[in-house]
């Protein structure tokens, strides 16, 4: 530890131990727009992820009706199911939002309700495609059966798993919520959390419509 | 996040070794170097395959290599120059010189930083490591389906190849996220985005491309990946699939490449010509501005690739037009960069020569590139040598030629000694006409009809003078980088003599010692006008700024080392070599992708969490 004769390195090594973050210096923080950033980061990953998205979507929509073999959309979706999932995801957006604004209040109790909610929805979500997937295995639709299987599992699959990751990454905000660990001036960190999962939701109500919607009308 | 306060008066108790310090780093310097030194190796690694290639086609019907690893040398010899070679150099200026140029302490994300590299590198071994177990891809830089495809590649050859580009594609794009941050946040108070070095602008563009167009591969070798892997059929016939969207999707990818290689290229350029002609840059805003259309632009030509898989006359048109336009905002550069040095007081030092070859090859490179933008003659021209020819104008004349002016300019603020005039000259001369010796003849085999990728051909048809001309020259292009390494040893064995700005800089990494402290910048500068030190040398009357702590950096915060971006980078690794086991589908029971992501997941917790004092100073 510091001496005492040190006290100007103790003093600021306090700060760095009380308000710890990425950027580098901390006794003199500038930063040249009005953004953190990790949020901003978080923005640029999105945009990025969205020409990800973009490129499985479109490869689905390529390949939509060019299979060789059955079984096709129509053979296949339950749609009242997905619409329920959907519903879910849809208001876990509107759970994160309330969670986001019991952190940014303090509200401790306000957060942890909210931000379980959304971890459950998230759950939710994820088991729902869970029973999907398992369920149109069993009625003879593998990943290699044809195209529009291998594009559908590709792209619901990818999706999935940004759900699986947010859920984990709003999991463990909501585990040190719960020990206590994120005051006011944290909130970032939910924030943070909450901007991807957005996105997520975002992706859905893009993929809902073009792939389960559009391919029963057809 | 690991704090160090730097202090000298209290020395870390705890010296680490240097293996440890250089594998747990997160300083943007340490990090720039070990991305030079480990993309210079695999630069003489590629241009060892290059070597082999030429000594194969010296001769009609020669003998020295057989087809089979004929396909392998060429694949490797693409994939590892450009993903091995001239990003990860590029990746080397960005780390060590983007928060210097902007008068930052360190990058957005140090972290993420140090683990861009380590992916980097694993990726990079283990493309390579394809050669020990005999299977080195063997599908051509751009894995065409359904050549890549399980049906006519069975081996684990473009297994190698798919899934190091996947590797590889994650540091990318982590760097990608890293730097788009750093340079827009963490300017120093005043550099506005039109005061920023040239160099800066190019690489913030040059991040763009990176964020929007890897995501696209990403998903196109996703798809490659499942079909070797799984058995679908993404690009195969059989099942319905199309091969086209293969290279529609890769093309997305691969012509932003293009720029993602040259555009950091033409800002090291836009940075040293100034500096030797004791002017400022012509044109600053025209620069910035035709250096965003090109990018622009680079995501509306991708099928200029494709005008022989017969997409359509209405197809062609626009891509032949598209492709065209992009010769405007690269010609205002070149005019610029030539008004730039018009007029000046022109210093040939090393970097200077080198910036001027960069000019005159690049030029030759850019018109042969605009004779492709004319569909019917491109009909006549692809897959012949006259490609080969351009694209190495571009990619050698224009990219490895800027970067190695960048190298010998910079190499005084990174390793604080200055390199030898007399063997750069060497070095220069010996390249200028190895390169040409090497490429220009390529451009009369290829109207005669030599096909490239072509591992052997007869006698009598008139390719033999070229390719012994190209041979004799490619040995030439060897003999100059071997000076160059002599260059380094030699100088490495003498003083550290570099003084903070040998060269009359106008940027801001030469306000600082060479090398620089691990702090950067004692106080953060705050900058008035764009070439901000010649702004302040101009109002000061002094070389140098005066600083009044230099050395202390007392109660300095910088980011303390550490492991986790190694373990999250091995992570990475171990889950994709997971998909080279091609066991019927059974995703759940994958113990080598379940090991990997285990371990990738446990990583970036203890990343996420590690200790703000974990490795601070102990007295």
């Amino acid at each position: 530890m510091p001496t005492p004769h040190n006290t100007e390195a103790a003093a600021t090594m306090t700060t760095a131990v009380i308000d710890h973050h990425d950027a580098p210096e901390h006794e003199e923080h500038h930063s040249s727009m009005p953004i953190d950033n990790r949020k901003l980061a978080i923005w640029t990953f999105i945009g990025s992820e969205c020409l990800f998205f973009a490129s499985l979507i479109s490869t689905f929509l390529v390949y939509r009706g060019q299979s060789l073999k059955g079984p096709g959309p129509k053979d296949i979706f339950s749609v009242p199911l997905v619409t329920f999932g959907t519903a879910v995801l849809l208001f876990s957006s509107f759970f994160v939002v309330m969670a986001l604004n019991g952190a940014q209040e303090g509200n401790r109790k306000k957060l942890i309700t909210w931000l379980s909610l959304t971890v459950l929805a998230g759950c939710f979500f994820i088991g729902m495609q869970v029973y999907e997937f398992s369920h149109f295995y069993h009625e003879g639709m593998g990943y290699t059966t044809n195209l529009f299987s291998a594009s559908f599992y590709t792209l619901t699959g990818f999706h999935g798993t940004h759900v699986a990751i947010g859920t984990l990454w709003l999991a463990t905000v909501l585990k040190d919520a719960i020990k206590g660990n994120v005051p006011k001036e944290k909130a970032l960190n939910l924030e943070l959390a909450a901007l991807y999962w957005h996105f997520v939701d975002v992706v859905w109500i893009i993929i809902f419509p073009v792939v389960y919607l559009m391919s029963l009308g057809s | 996040m690991a704090t160090t306060v730097l202090d000298p008066t209290h020395a870390h108790a705890a010296k680490r070794s240097a293996v440890v310090e250089w594998l747990t780093t997160v300083d943007h310097k340490k990090i720039g170097i070990l991305y030079g030194a480990s993309a210079f190796i695999f630069f003489l690694i590629g241009g060892l395959e290059a070597l082999i290639i030429r000594t194969q086609l010296m001769k009609p019907d020669n003998t020295l290599v057989s087809p089979e690893m004929y396909n392998q040398l060429f694949t490797m010899h693409g994939t590892t120059m450009i993903f091995l070679a001239v990003m990860p150099l590029s990746a080397m200026f960005f780390n060590f010189f983007v928060p210097l140029l902007i008068g930052a302490r360190d990058v957005a994300f140090p972290r993420l930083n140090a683990m861009s590299f380590w992916v980097f590198l694993l990726g990079g071994l283990f493309l390579n490591a394809s050669f020990l177990m005999g299977a080195a891809p063997n599908g051509g830089w751009f894995g065409y389906a359904p050549l890549s495809s399980r049906q006519f590649a069975g081996g684990l050859n473009m297994d190698f190849w798919v899934i190091g580009l996947q590797i590889l594609g994650i540091a990318s794009l982590a760097a990608g996220v890293n730097f788009f941050t750093t340079i827009l946040n963490m300017r120093a108070p005043g550099m506005t985005l039109m005061r920023m070095p040239m160099f800066v602008w190019m690489t913030l563009i040059t991040q763009i491309l990176v964020l929007l167009s890897f995501p696209v591969i990403t998903v196109a070798l996703i798809m490659l990946m499942a079909d070797r892997t799984f058995g679908s059929s993404f690009f195969s016939w059989a099942g319905g699939g199309d091969p086209m969207l293969w290279q529609h999707l890769f093309w997305v990818f691969g012509h932003p490449e293009v720029y993602i290689l040259i555009l950091p290229a033409f800002g090291i350029i836009s940075e040293i010509l100034p500096v030797f002609s004791r002017k400022p840059l012509f044109g600053y805003s025209a620069m910035v501005f035709s250096g965003a259309f090109i990018a622009f632009l680079g995501f509306g030509v991708w099928s200029h690739h494709m005008f022989s898989t017969g997409m359509g006359p209405l197809a062609d048109s626009f891509f032949s037009l598209m492709t065209m336009l992009i010769a405007i905002p690269t010609g205002v550069k070149i005019f610029n960069w030539i008004g730039t040095i018009w007029g000046g007081s022109v210093q040939l030092k090393t970097p200077m020569w080198f910036a001027l070859g960069f000019i005159a090859m690049f030029i030759i490179g850019g018109l042969s590139g605009v004779m492709h933008s004319v569909a019917p003659a491109d009909l006549q021209q692809t897959d012949s040598y006259f490609v080969v020819a351009h694209f190495h104008y571009v990619l050698f004349g224009g990219s490895i030629f800027a970067l190695t002016a960048g190298g010998y300019y910079w190499w005084p603020k990174m390793f604080g000694r200055m390199l030898d005039e007399k063997l750069g000259m060497t070095h220069f001369w010996l390249m200028l006409v190895g390169f040409n010796l090497t490429f220009f003849p390529m451009h009369f085999a290829g109207l005669l009809g030599m096909p490239r990728r072509i591992y052997t051909y007869p006698a009598g048809l008139g390719f033999e003078l070229y390719n012994m001309m190209a041979t004799a020259g490619a040995f030439l292009l060897g003999i100059s980088f071997l000076v160059f390494i002599v260059n380094v040893i030699k100088t490495w064995r003498g003083p550290a003599n570099a003084p903070a700005d040998p060269w009359g800089g106008a940027t801001l990494e030469w306000a600082i010692p060479s090398p620089p402290q691990e702090f950067n910048f004692p106080k953060l500068i705050t900058v008035h006008e764009k070439d901000a030190l010649w702004q302040m040398k101009r109002e000061a009357g002094v070389s140098r700024l005066p600083e009044p702590d230099l050395v202390s950096g007392k109660g300095i915060h910088m980011p303390g080392p550490s492991w986790w971006p190694l373990v999250v980078a091995f992570g990475i690794l171990i889950f994709f070599i997971g998909f080279m086991m091609k066991d019927p589908w059974a995703f759940p029971f994958r113990p080598v992708n379940i090991l990997g992501f285990a371990i990738t997941t446990f990583g970036i917790f203890k990343w996420a969490y590690e200790a703000p004092d974990a490795h601070a100073p102990q007295h």
